[in-house]
């Protein structure tokens, strides 16, 4: 009991992160319906740069956290404005292709930069876990959690409670008709992609510490984040989250109870099953059109 | 291409191990053949019928792994008190199971990828090759896992007590590797301009159309992946009968990637496309490390080229040449040579 | 149902609704062998919707459809092209990419029996197989009139060219019904007078013909019979002089001063 119980309190960290991958991905994906392989290169990003700005710059924990996300939110806006602004218009393979191509040469200018060596990042908070009652967890995953929750707030409040987040809703439900009403389809994309970015480099920032950063790490991300945005439906955020938490719980108990060597192919069985039963993901918006 | 440019192509390409001495050389035309045929496969779905997959890596990977398991023999517990034994079989026999299974399982994605189409059938492929890697990884008592399959058994030829030949040594295998892409060529060609390939072409250009034509949407993505599959899983166990040595790396997704780039920039949808896509992307990292380039480096390239090659030739290398060709050819016969007088005038 | 002699097509208290719309309310019509039979109606009457639904592009909510006796709806559209019936696009529809020729060949699809085994091992069958074809693709395309373009990319045809592609592409599937969904919107009055003849041709094939088609000239001149829908109802049923009278069809849709210039 005291084991599964350890394992649901890993499921909630770490499906924190896993909601942040998911959101950044659905909104993308929703929007502007290019099949992001880059996603994952963003989430490394963030933990590359949280290692510079903390193991070779010596800056502040926290500093570096917002400047790591604030950096990916930069490199995801300038990926979209210089490959994606072309290609409006472009079929989804042509958008894929070259998503394709950018994370390739994006993953290993990072190889490059950085060698294949496993990096670790060193947190400022307490060594000894915080011990409550039969399950333990350490100060760092805590914060990652907080953070996390913090976060998912916020673009849950970006979205439907600012004038961005509407226009995003909008060009997500019929671009066209948006587009006819006066909103900047070319702004909202670039804004989607930088914010989708964003949470991508946050979730890899914060799981930096946690985990060892290494350049194929976003391989792995990229594809679960997948797996989460199907199991929670295009374009939704709850439907992302909950699917972030189910996709994490799934893991743990996987890897407690099956083999650890599994772990990672939960995600990808899940998205096989879900797409045979119901191909519009468990929460699919009922609005969508087009 | 006419019938003697051909010959003298194929006549080339025959008589290439005769004078080509460097036998690393013969060893990177074979890999690179080897690539062309998974091309060529993948040009089938990826072209012609328009279908996203990038899971084509595992066809590839089942055809290895198949091959080398009923070549090798293995002894495996399905349930702990139920054990499955092969003794190892002759090797083409291995390779024909291998291609039979890939193609089973390209029927079984093809049956799926009816029910799941566009981007969400992208991430199916994919999640499927992956799911097959983890296998592969992880059920070690079957493939070893990361320790490999080790001294996989050579193709022998012939007929027992009488001769035998052994593809051991690399001139052979390029041979062996040629008439199956010779072979591989001649299907994909055969079937593309066949009332099945139009079907399939149809499906990809104007869906709604074909159907009420009569074309049946789910019989032909099932037969395209299917034989899809199947070559690919063909190149694989080619693969692992040369290389004699297969791990779970050959399910890796950057391969799938390799052979998305030959299709593509060399022109999906075109017969010339893969081999011509295969060649360039098959030598290019030969090309490259001659210049002492990290292999990073040549990702970085290959990455850079395809966004290239997306933005400026989207068709591929193949069809803007054929076009260009073809804008020469018309312009020399729409402009007689006019600039004659002129310019002895001017002399 | 069984087939009553001389009905080619029963639709029977035909119902489809989205969401909360009612497309087509109860229609029932019926289509006789050897006819040209037009459905006309304002914009939004359920006309091409009733089409799809004929052509099992789209779900019945109620109702049957039964083309010779035989049940079409829960068919899928390649099983009902299949039994004969085969239909064009309201929006031009061909295969852009392929050449005139191509996009005839791909039509011919029933034509042909070649399985995809002796496809691989190229049987000689397959390559007889492949000049008939052809040779049937050139007949089909003189038919129409379009013989002098085969080699040309169908992109390239200007539009009234292109509306006859469709209509070979479909005449190349072998219809015994063919359902036609506003074939000359947007032609020249010299392309929709070819057209007229063109579509007596077709009907001198011996193939029925089911029209949609908002031009009244040409309409009142081809059918045999014209039913009036308005929304999603028919409202009307009978020869063109009999429509011509009848006051609601008048009234919904061809406009007073039509009726008083032909009444």
């Amino acid at each position: 009991m005291d084991q599964l119980l350890q394992h649901g309190l890993n499921a909630l960290i770490l499906g924190g992160t896993y909601a942040l991958l998911g959101i950044g991905l659905t909104l993308i994906f929703g929007i502007m319906r290019v099949v992001n392989f880059t996603h994952g290169e963003l989430y490394s990003f963030g933990a590359y740069m949280m290692y510079a700005c903390v193991m070779l710059a010596g800056a502040n924990f926290f500093v570096a956290l917002v400047l790591a996300v604030v950096l990916g939110i930069f490199l995801g806006a300038a990926i979209e404005l210089v490959l994606l602004r072309r290609l409006r218009g472009a079929d989804i393979d042509t958008t894929m292709l070259v998503m394709i191509g950018a994370w390739i040469a994006l993953q290993n200018t990072e190889q490059l930069a950085w060698s294949g060596v496993a990096k670790s990042i060193d947190n400022p908070f307490p060594a000894t876990p915080l011990v409550l009652g039969p399950v333990s967890v350490s100060w760092n995953r805590l914060f990652v959690f907080v953070v996390a929750l913090a976060l998912i707030v916020g673009a849950y409040a970006l979205i439907n409670r600012t004038r961005l987040g509407k226009a995003m809703r909008a060009t997500f439900q019929d671009r066209d008709t948006a587009a006819l009403m006066g909103v900047e389809i070319g702004y909202v994309h670039t804004a989607t992609f930088a914010i989708g970015s964003g949470l991508a480099a946050a979730a890899g920032a914060l799981l930096g510490p946690v985990f060892v950063v290494y350049p194929t790490m976003g391989d792995l991300a990229s594809l679960k984040a997948f797996a989460i945005v199907i199991l929670g439906g295009l374009g939704s955020i709850p439907g992302a989250t909950i699917g972030g938490f189910i996709l994490a719980f799934m893991e743990e108990l996987g890897a407690g109870y099956i083999s650890s060597g599994f772990r990672d192919g939960m995600g990808f069985l899940l998205i096989i099953l879900i797409l045979l039963v119901k191909p519009t993901g468990l929460f699919a918006q009922k609005e969508r059109i087009g | 291409m006419k019938l003697w440019a051909t010959i003298a192509w194929l006549a080339f390409l025959f008589s290439v191990p005769l004078w080509m001495g460097d036998l690393y050389v013969l060893h990177i035309l074979i890999i690179t053949g080897i690539f062309i045929i998974a091309a060529m496969s993948l040009n089938l779905l990826l072209g012609y019928t328009g279908q996203l997959s990038l899971g084509h890596v595992a066809f590839f990977g089942i055809g290895a792994y198949t091959s080398s398991l009923m070549s090798l023999g293995f002894e495996v517990h399905l349930l702990p008190n139920w054990l499955v034994k092969l003794e190892p079989k002759p090797v083409w026999l291995g390779m024909l199971t291998g291609i039979a299974l890939a193609g089973a399982c390209g029927w079984v994605i093809g049956k799926v990828s009816f029910k799941v189409r566009g981007a969400y059938f992208v991430i199916v492929s994919v999640s499927f090759a992956e799911v097959v890697r983890l296998v592969a990884l992880n059920w070690v008592e079957l493939t070893q896992g990361p320790m490999a399959l080790n001294n996989i058994p050579v193709l022998r030829l012939g007929v027992p007590g009488w001769f035998e030949f052994a593809f051991l040594r690399k001139p052979a295998n390029y041979y062996l590797v040629l008439v199956a892409a010779i072979l591989s060529y001649v299907l994909i060609r055969r079937l593309v301009s066949s009332r099945a390939g139009r079907a399939m072409i149809a499906l990809r250009e104007n869906e709604p159309l074909a159907t009420s034509v009569g074309v049946d949407v789910t019989r032909y993505l099932v037969l395209a992946t299917m034989i899809a599959a199947a070559m690919a899983g063909a190149a694989g166990a080619l693969y692992a009968h040369y290389v004699r040595i297969v791990d779970p790396d050959v399910f890796l997704f950057i391969y799938t990637v390799t052979m998305v780039i030959m299709v593509v920039a060399g022109g999906k949808g075109t017969l010339a496309g893969p081999i011509v896509g295969g060649l360039i992307f098959g030598l290019l990292p030969e090309v490259l490390r001659a210049a002492a380039i990290k292999p990073e480096v040549q990702w970085v390239v290959y990455g850079v080229l395809m966004i290239l090659v997306v933005y400026f030739l989207p068709e591929g290398i193949v069809p803007a040449v054929r076009n260009w060709w073809q804008g020469r050819a018309r312009r020399e016969a729409a402009e007689p040579p006019a600039g004659r007088p002129a310019a002895e005038a001017a002399r | 149902m069984n087939a009553r002699a001389g009905i080619e097509l029963a639709v029977d208290a035909l119902t489809i609704r989205f969401g909360g719309l009612t497309a087509v309310d109860g229609a029932t019509f019926e289509v006789r062998t050897g006819e040209v039979l037009s459905l006309i109606g304002p914009n939004g009457a359920g006309k091409t919707t009733a089409f799809n639904a004929i052509t099992g592009f789209i779900e019945l909510t109620g109702g049957h459809i039964a083309y010779r006796g035989q049940r079409l709806d829960g068919l899928k559209p390649n099983q009902i092209a299949a039994l004969g019936v085969v239909r064009t696009f309201q929006k031009t529809s061909v295969f852009t990419g392929r050449s005139v020729h191509d996009n005839v060949a791909i039509g011919l699809h029933l034509r042909s029996r070649q399985t995809p085994l002796a496809i691989l091992l190229g049987l000689p069958s397959v390559a007889r197989e492949e000049k008939e074809l052809a040779k049937e693709a050139s007949q089909i395309l003189r038919f129409v009139g379009l013989e002098a373009r085969a080699g040309q990319p169908a992109s390239s045809l200007p539009y009234g060219e292109l509306r006859l592609l469709e209509v070979a592409v479909a005449l190349a599937a072998q219809p015994k019904l063919l359902l036609l969904d506003e074939p000359v919107s947007g032609m020249n009055p010299v392309e929709t007078d070819s057209f007229m003849k063109l579509l007596a041709q077709i009907r001198g094939q011996g193939i029925t013909v089911l029209l949609v088609e908002h031009d009244m000239k040409m309409v009142m001149g081809v059918s045999d019979r014209i039913v009036c829908l308005n929304h999603g109802r028919v409202i009307a049923t009978g020869s063109p002089a009999e429509i011509q009278r009848n006051p609601e069809v008048v009234r919904a849709y061809l406009g007073e001063r039509y009726a008083r210039a032909h009444g």
